[in-house]
C-alpha cells in the first residue's frame, strides 16, 4: 500500500512495532554470502519446520528471520536469539532440533554451540560479551543482522525512512546539505572527500537534470562492506539516495552494483520494488510532491568502474574507461550533467544523521574525520569478519582487540589497509589513529576499508608484487603510465622474487613510480605504486635481502630460502611427513624428522602444520 | 549564441589570449608552441592516452601548487600558467618514451622521438609480443566519428588490443581505412591491389572514376557516403582530381575566358 504522507508512515511504523512487540523471542539465522556459504539456509529451513510443526509460533510467540551478515562471518553460520542475545556459532542443521527444545522451549543454553574465546579460552553467552562485537560501534550497520533485508516493515518498524520524512517535511533542501556537512560525513569509498560539499557543488551547479548515484562496485580483494550493507540492509542505501536526491535536486539514479554480488542485487531489487509500492520511490513521494527513482546497472566486475568517471561512463552503456576530471562529475557526470556519487556506506550513514542529528555524528569519531568506519578484517587475525568502529580507534584495537590478534600468536609484522591502493603499515605504526588524515600520512590510506592483517610469515615483497599484479589486471590500458608502468614495476618485483633482483632495481621502481602517480589519467594510476612504495618505506631492509642475499627470510618466494627441520624443536610427531605432498620427509616416529631438499617444492604445507614451529626457513 | 570570453594566461612565460573553453594544446599550437603528443587528432575528441603531452599549470592564485595535466585536456583559465618544457615535464615525457619504446622496440616512430629525448635503449623489459601499436585509439575513434565504429578494443590493462569482433572482418568495416590513415605508428596495413582494398581481412571492390578509371573508394564506402550524406552516389563516382577539373570546366565555359588567364586557373579552382 502507498504512504502517501508522514502521518501514514508514523501510523505504519507503530502497526509494524506493535506487532513486533507482540512477539518474545526472535530467532535470527544469518544469511548473509559468507553464512550462506557454509549452508545457512539448510539450517533457517530445518529451525522454521520444526518450529511450524510444532506450533511454536504460536504457543511461545516466536519469529524466525533471515537477515544480512552478522560480521562474524568465520563462525558461521549464525543464530541468534533475541531479545536474550544467546549467540550460536557453527550451527548445522542437525543442531536444530537440540536449539528448539533447550533453547527455544526451556530457555537453556547450549555451550558447545557458543562462541569460544581464542584468548580467554572460555564460552561466552551472548552477543554483547563477545569481544568482537563489544567494542563496535554501528550506524551504517545499525540495522543488520538485526532486521530481515526481504522485509520493508522490519525496516520502517526499526524506524526507516523516518529519516526521509523528516527531511522532506522538515528541512528545506538547503538545511539537508547544512546538516549533512555539519556532521563532517566524508566519502567512505576511498576518496574521502566531505559529502555536504560535494552536494552543495552539485546543487548550485547550472542545470535542468541532475543525478544521484551509488557505487556499490566494491572491488578490492577482502572487502566485503558494501556488499553486506546491499545485502542486509538494502532499504537504508535508497533511503539515503532519497535524502540525497531531495538536497541536490536530483530526479533519477541509479545504483552500480556488481554481477558478481547476486544477492546484494536481487535484494536491492525486491527493496526497490517495496518501496516504489510503498511510495518511498517515484512521483509524489510521501505526498511532498517531490520525485525521484533508482534503477540497478549492473557493473561486469571491473575494478576501475569503481573510479567515478568509469562508473558513469559504465551505467551510461560505454566502455568503463576514466576520463580526465579536470572539470569534476558533480558538475558534468553522467551523461554530462551534474551528478553526486557515493558509496554505499556513505549513503547508508545518510538516514542516520538525518534522524539523530548531525551533531550526534559529529560527536564520534576525530575532529576531521567524524563518525564511524566499517572495515572487512580479515588475514591472519584471529576473528574476522566485518566490523564498525568509531574513527580514531587505534589500529592495534581493531587488530587485537576486535580482531583476537593473530592466529597462532605469531608476530605481528603489517597490515594493508585502503585495499590494493593502499599500503601497508608495519607493527611501529599500530598505534595510529585510524582516520582520514592519519592514514594517508602514513603512507596508507583509508581506501573503502579493506584490513588485511599479515604475520611473520608474510613476504612483503611478495604482498606488493601481489597488489601490483592485481592492479596489471585491473588497469583499463587507457593511458601509458599505468598500463605500462605498473606492469614494468610488476616485472620488476617478480624478477627479485624470483631471486633475479639486481642492483639498482629499487632506485628504478622508485623512479617509475614517481612518474605514474604523476602522470596517470586516474586515481588508479595514480595509488598504483602505492603498495610497492608503502612496503620499499616501511620494509625496505626485505628487499635488500632479496636481492642482495638472495634470502626470502620470510619463507614465500621459493627460489630464496629453504626449509629445515629444527633439531632442539622437532619432536617428530610425523604431521608435516603426512602434509608433504611430494614425500620428501623422512624420519622414524618420535626421532628427528629432515626434509630432502632437493626434492622440496617449499610449498610450506609442513611448516603449517607443525605446531611446534620446528621447520625453519634457512 | 553568448558572447565568448577572453582569458588571459602564459606559456612559457609568454602572455597570451585565448577563448575561454580553448585547451592549452590548441592554445600552444595556434601560438607555434611545440607540444609533443601521439593520441591527439584535430578532428576527434582529445582523450589523453598517450600523456606525451603532459604540461606543468600553476597560478598565481595556487599557493605554489603546482601539478601536470595533458594540454589536449585541460581547459585555459584566467590567470593559468603553462610550462611546456621543463626538468619535471621533460623526465616524465622521456619516461613515457621509455615505457613506449619498451612495449614498441620495433616502432621506427617511437624509436625516433625517443632518441629526441635521450632514449636509445629502453630501460624496462622488452614486450614479449612483437608491436607497433601504442594503443592511442585514434583508429577506434576515427572510426566511431566516421560512423561505422567497425574496430573496438578488447582486453584491458597491458593485454588491450585494437580488436575487430570475433577476430572476424568487421561487418560494419566499409573499407575506407581512415583508421589506417591516422595511425601514428603505422601499425595499421592496407592494400589496394588494381580494383581491390584490403583490409581487415576484407577484399573490397573498389569504384573507378567515371572520368580518369583510377580506383576511388570501396564500393561499399560509396554506398555509406551516399546514405550519409543525402547525396546522388554519381556524385562520388568521380574523382576528386577529376572532380577539380570538371568543376573548372564549368566555370570556364560559364566566364568570359578573355578575363580569365590560363595561370589562374588553378587558383579558381581550388
Amino acid at each position: 500500500m502507498r504512504i502517501k504522507s508522514v502521518k501514514t508512515l508514523e501510523s505504519t511504523a507503530k502497526k509494524a512495532r506493535g506487532q513486533r512487540s507482540r512477539i518474545n523471542t526472535e530467532v535470527l539465522v544469518c544469511a548473509g554470502t559468507g553464512c550462506l556459504a557454509n549452508g545457512s539456509l539448510a539450517v533457517a529451513e530445518s529451525l522454521r519446520r520444526t518450529i511450524r510443526r510444532r506450533k511454536l509460533d504460536a504457543k511461545l510467540k516466536l519469529k524466525l528471520k533471515t537477515t544480512g551478515c552478522h560480521g562474524f562471518c568465520e563462525q558461521g553460520p549464525l543464530v541468534v536469539i533475541q531479545p536474550k542475545g544467546v549467540f550460536y556459532k557453527g550451527v548445522k542443521p542437525q543442531d536444530t532440533k537440540e536449539i528448539v527444545d533447550r533453547t527455544l522451549v526451556k530457555g537453556e543454553v547450549i555451550e558447545r554451540l557458543l562462541y569460544r574465546d581464542p584468548n580467554t579460552k572460555k564460552r561466552v553467552r551472548t552477543y554483547a560479551e563477545i569481544p568482537f562485537y563489544s567494542k563496535q560501534l554501528r550506524i551504517a550497520l545499525r540495522n543488520i543482522g538485526k532486521i530481515d533485508p526481504g522485509s520493508i516493515d522490519d525496516y520502517i518498524a526499526a524506524g526507516g525512512y523516518a529519516g526521509l520524512a523528516k527531511a522532506l517535511t522538515e528541512m528545506t533542501p538547503g538545511k539537508v546539505i547544512d546538516a549533512v556537512t555539519k556532521s563532517g560525513l566524508r566519502g567512505r569509498g576511498g576518496g574521502g572527500f566531505v559529502t555536504g560539499r560535494k552536494w552543495k557543488t552539485c546543487r548550485n551547479a547550472d542545470a535542468e537534470t541532475r543525478y544521484v548515484l551509488c557505487n556499490a562496485d566494491e572491488g578490492d580483494p577482502g572487502a566485503f562492506m558494501d556488499r553486506s550493507i546491499c545485502e542486509g540492509d538494502p532499504h537504508a542505501v535508497i533511503e539515503g539516495m532519497v535524502i540525497g536526491a531531495w538536497a541536490v535536486g536530483a530526479s533519477q539514479g541509479y545504483i552500480y552494483v556488481r554481477e558478481e554480488y547476486p544477492l546484494a542485487v536481487k535484494h536491492l531489487r525486491l527493496a526497490i520494488e517495496q518501496a516504489r509500492e510503498r511510495g518511498f520511490l517515484g512521483d509524489d513521494i510521501l505526498g511532498s510532491g517531490f520525485s525521484y527513482d533508482v534503477g540497478i546497472a549492473r557493473g561486469g566486475g571491473a575494478f576501475v568502474c569503481g573510479e567515478s568517471s568509469a562508473l558513469m561512463k559504465s551505467v551510461a552503456g560505454e566502455v568503463g574507461e576514466p576520463r580526465a576530471k579536470y572539470i569534476h562529475s558533480v558538475i558534468r557526470g553522467l551523461h554530462d550533467k551534474p551528478t553526486v556519487l557515493n558509496n554505499v556506506e556513505t549513503w547508508a550513514n545518510v538516514p542516520w544523521i538525518i534522524t539523530k542529528g548531525a551533531d550526534k555524528f559529529a560527536a564520534l569519531g576525530t575532529k576531521r574525520s567524524t563518525g564511524t568506519k566499517a572495515f572487512s578484517l580479515v588475514g591472519k587475525v584471529k576473528n574476522t569478519g566485518l566490523v564498525e568502529v568509531p574513527m580514531g580507534i587505534t589500529l592495534r584495537e581493531i587488530i587485537f582487540d576486535i580482531g583476537g590478534g593473530i592466529i597462532g600468536d605469531r608476530p605481528f609484522k603489517g597490515v594493508q589497509t585502503g585495499g590494493p591502493s593502499g599500503g601497508c603499515l608495519p607493527e611501529a605504526q599500530l598505534d595510529l589513529p585510524v582516520d582520514f588524515d592519519s592514514l594517508t600520512a602514513a603512507g596508507s590510506m583509508m581506501g573503502s576499508g579493506g584490513m588485511i592483517v599479515m604475520d611473520d610469515r608474510t613476504c612483503m615483497v611478495d604482498v606488493a608484487r601481489y597488489f601490483l599484479r592485481f592492479l596489471v589486471d585491473e588497469s583499463c590500458g587507457k593511458c601509458v603510465p599505468c598500463r605500462e608502468g605498473v606492469h614494468q614495476l610488476h616485472q620488476i618485483l617478480e624478477a627479485i622474487c624470483a631471486g633475479e633482483g639486481e642492483p639498482g632495481d629499487l632506485e628504478k621502481v622508485e623512479s617509475l613510480s614517481e612518474t605514474i602517480v604523476k602522470a596517470s589519467l586516474c586515481a588508479l594510476g595514480k595509488s598504483a605504486p602505492n603498495p610497492v612504495l608503502s612496503t620499499l618505506r616501511y620494509f625496505r631492509q626485505e628487499y635488500q635481502e632479496h636481492i642482495n642475499d638472495r634470502k626470502c627470510s620470510a619463507g614465500v618466494c621459493r627460489n630464496l630460502f629453504t626449509f629445515r627441520i629444527s633439531e632442539e624443536k622437532c619432536n617428530g610427531c610425523g604431521a608435516c611427513v603426512r602434509a608433504c605432498p611430494v614425500d620428501c620427509i623422512t624420519g622414524e616416529l618420535k626421532s628427528l624428522h629432515s626434509i630432502d631438499a632437493g626434492k622440496c617444492t617449499r610449498c610450506g604445507a609442513c611448516r603449517n602444520v607443525c605446531r611446534f614451529d620446528a621447520i625453519e626457513v634457512v | 549564441m553568448t558572447a565568448e570570453k577572453t582569458v588571459n594566461l602564459q606559456i612559457n612565460g609568454r602572455f597570451l589570449q585565448a577563448r575561454e573553453g580553448m585547451t592549452i594544446l590548441e592554445v600552444a599550437r595556434r601560438e607555434g608552441i611545440p607540444i609533443l603528443s601521439l593520441c591527439h587528432h584535430d578532428a576527434l575528441e582529445p582523450v589523453g592516452a598517450c600523456r606525451l603531452c603532459l604540461v606543468e599549470i600553476t597560478h598565481p592564485d595556487w599557493k605554489g601548487w603546482k601539478g601536470l595535466v595533458t594540454a589536449c585536456l585541460y581547459p585555459v583559465e584566467e590567470g593559468l600558467c603553462v610550462t611546456t618544457d621543463n626538468e619535471d615535464v621533460r623526465n616524465t615525457r622521456r619516461t613515457v618514451l621509455d615505457l613506449l619504446l619498451a612495449r614498441c622496440p620495433q616502432s621506427a616512430v617511437i624509436q625516433e622521438l625517443a632518441a629526441e629525448h635521450g632514449v636509445t635503449a629502453t630501460s624496462y623489459r622488452k614486450s614479449e609480443v612483437e608491436t607497433t601499436c601504442i594503443l592511442c585509439g585514434l583508429c577506434v575513434r576515427v572510426c566511431a566519428v566516421k560512423g561505422c565504429s567497425a574496430i573496438g578494443t578488447a582486453g584491458r590493462g597491458i593485454r588491450k588490443a585494437i580488436s575487430i569482433p570475433f577476430k572476424q572482418p568487421p561487418p560494419d568495416c566499409i573499407g575506407c581505412a581512415s583508421c589506417a590513415h591516422i595511425c601514428p605508428t603505422g601499425t595499421i596495413k592496407y592494400r589496394d591491389e588494381g580494383d581491390i582494398r584490403k583490409i581487415w581481412g576484407h577484399s573490397f571492390k573498389m569504384v573507378k572514376c567515371e572520368s580518369c578509371g583510377r580506383p576511388i573508394m570501396p564500393e561499399k564506402q560509396l554506398e555509406f557516403e551516399a546514405n550519409k550524406s543525402g547525396l546522388h552516389p554519381d556524385y562520388f563516382k568521380v574523382c576528386p582530381a577529376c572532380a577539380q577539373q570538371q568543376t573548372v570546366q564549368t566555370i570556364r565555359s560559364s566566364f568570359d575566358m578573355r578575363t580569365v588567364q590560363s595561370g589562374d586557373s588553378a587558383q579558381l579552382a581550388g
